[in-house]
């Protein structure tokens, strides 16, 4: 995706939304997993992985680039698997771009998610239960359907996070015009270039306008579901 | 048969009972709250473990901790209604009613979509969601989920507890339809000995986690266990006779109980059928000799067996009337004054009225 349309901003708004749209669809299954485990499952060590996933919150997105490209590099461990096996490449990439948003995101997708699961009623599993369903039947039409509007709230607020990620993306996969160069990556050079001021400008418009959308439509979104649902 | 012998202890309450019970029936597990009823039922469908004990069904083992056998809850095909129906919100009444019968393609046809449809009056409701329906509507299509799961025996936990008293005949007539019409056998949890009275072929009264007597409903009336769960007010004979004479202007009726005949105040049953019904034993009289010029409709010649006190003060004389046991509460006054003794003839009289509200359609056993 490298193709370029000439305007700055439409290119940086192009990739901001490919970036969060890859981060979101690689992160969703994997968050409904780890909502599922830090609320229903009981082992040793849950509260470390609770605070290992909630970890991107409170680390400075510089450091959480700064450890993808120790672990994703080039020459790094897994990095370097992933090329030699799959020819994968993550660091200086939009795929990278993706990646390190996703786990900047994560803990917000995981959160909203793991809200919505306390809130199912098992009374309603046991019900299926006693009607011949066996546990992943259960989960997927039962659990899956009461989670649902925790599920896209999470979704939707992981995406236009995403839209604006800085720090980790920078760093991981740097600022690199029509592959990594992102809304908040754009109007960060815009700033740094002599006379990008009205570009600045517009971009920032562009940014506070999407968010703004963003939220609105998961709050609507919600909304609609929790109705179907029957709530 | 359902055989049940469990033990659960838990802190603050320990559930140690035993029961058996014949099926096709309805088997009431009658208690005051919190006495571990739910917890029972809990344990015959598998969503709580026994800490030891067993549970058995015909001739499957669902549950024997020696054995350490426990059959999954969803292998078990056990039918659960709850007290708070727990419909699925997510579906219409359609789709909740269709879940359970998806699931049990493999398992013997007991029941079909549209004859449970029709059974339970749910027609009008199957495009709905569980949301737009009144509490009787919920527990009719809960237990019409229930059915179509092809359940070999169904639980229900309270399921008129919470609808209120007047909207109750919602769901009451459909209970004794599936008893009358459909050989699943059934485990009732109830509080309420109307209930029993009406719906249950056999009793398990609970107390505090133990089982106080068992038995068939007209036995159970009269042990002296069942007035500690009920009270002084509630006690007295369960009877059953069969209807041989009906006036439907007075709208009384006459019954043959044992070798004799009663008359009661009954309305809406076909002659020749048989129904049960309570007499209470605050509402019986004794006299010792032949009474004239009361408006008792029914003096009864019978014999005196037992006399004891009633923990309340007053005394339960307890009478053979034809071969049927019933039983009169009356004071220590009344009891000096007669100087009544076991092996004494006396009239035995029950208002005809006094009957009304325990006389209960029965099914023609099979």
């Amino acid at each position: 995706m490298n193709g370029s349309s000439g305007s700055a901003e439409l290119d940086a708004l192009r990739l901001s939304l490919e970036v969060a749209a890859r981060s979101v669809g690689f992160s969703l299954p994997l968050a409904v997993l780890v909502a599922w485990i830090l609320t229903r499952a009981r082992f040793p060590g849950r509260i470390v992985f609770d605070a290992f996933v909630h970890l991107p919150l409170v680390l400075p997105p510089v450091a959480v680039g700064y450890v993808l490209l120790m672990l994703f590099g080039a020459r790094a461990p897994i990095g370097g698997w992933l090329r030699s096996h799959f020819g994968i490449e993550l660091a200086f990439t939009t795929a990278g771009a993706a990646l390190a948003t996703a786990v900047m995101t994560f803990p917000l997708m995981v959160r909203a998610i793991r809200l919505s699961l306390e809130n199912v009623d098992r009374g309603l599993e046991e019900a299926a239960r006693t009607l011949g369903a066996a546990a992943v039947d259960r989960f997927v039409s039962i659990t899956l359907p009461l989670m649902l509007p925790g599920i896209l709230a999470g979704a939707v607020t992981a995406f236009a996070a995403g839209l604006g990620e800085f720090g980790a993306v920078i760093t991981f996969a740097s600022n690199i015009p029509g592959a990594t160069r992102t809304l908040p990556l754009a109007l960060y050079t815009a700033m740094q270039s002599p006379g990008g001021d009205a570009l600045a400008l517009r971009l920032a418009t562009l940014s506070l306008a999407l968010g703004l959308l963003g939220l609105l439509a998961c709050e609507l979104l919600v909304r609609r579901v929790r109705r179907l649902l029957g709530r | 048969m359902l055989q049940v012998s469990v033990l659960r202890r838990r802190p603050g309450f320990c559930l140690e009972a035993s029961f058996a019970a014949p099926t096709p029936g309805i088997i009431a597990l009658f208690g005051r709250s919190g006495s571990g009823k739910t917890t029972l039922v809990n344990i015959i469908s598998g969503l709580l473990a026994p800490d030891a004990g067993a549970v058995r069904l015909d001739d499957e083992v669902l549950t024997d901790s020696r054995a350490g056998i426990a059959v999954a809850v969803e292998r078990r095909r056990i039918g659960y209604v709850f007290q708070d129906a727990r419909l699925f919100p997510h579906l219409s009444v359609g789709g909740n009613l269709r879940y359970g019968e998806r699931r049990s393609r493999a398992a013997p046809r007991l029941i079909g979509f549209d004859e449970v449809v029709s059974l339970l009056g749910l027609a009008p409701l199957l495009a709905r969601r569980p949301r737009e329906l009144s509490g009787g509507e919920r527990q009719r299509v809960a237990l019409g989920r229930a059915l179509l799961a092809q359940p070999r025996l169904l639980l229900l936990d309270e399921p008129l507890a919470s609808i209120d008293v007047a909207r109750r005949e919602e769901v009451l007539p459909y209970l004794e339809a599936l008893r009358d019409q459909l050989a699943i056998p059934m485990v009732y949890v109830s509080h309420q000995f109307d209930e029993v009275l009406r719906l249950a072929t056999h009793v398990v009264l609970l107390e505090a986690g133990r089982v106080l007597a068992q038995g068939a409903v007209n036995e159970v009336s009269l042990r002296p266990e069942l007035q500690s769960v009920v009270g002084p007010d509630l006690v007295g004979a369960v009877l059953e006779g069969v209807v041989v004479r009906l006036d439907p202007d007075s709208g009384s009726a006459e019954l043959t109980v044992g070798t004799g005949t009663l008359q009661v105040s009954l309305r809406d049953v076909p002659l020749g059928s048989r129904v049960r019904l309570q007499l209470l034993a605050r509402d019986v009289i004794l006299a010792t000799q032949p009474v004239q010029g009361l408006s008792v409709r029914n003096a009864l010649a019978s014999t005196v067996t037992a006399i004891s006190n009633d923990d309340y003060g007053a005394v339960l004389v307890r009478l053979d009337v034809g071969g049927e046991t019933v039983l009169a509460r009356i004071t220590q006054d009344a009891l000096r004054a007669l100087k009544l003794r076991p092996g004494d003839a006396v009239w035995t009289l029950v208002k005809a009225v006094s009957t009304r509200g325990h006389a209960f359609r029965l099914a023609a056993r099979p």
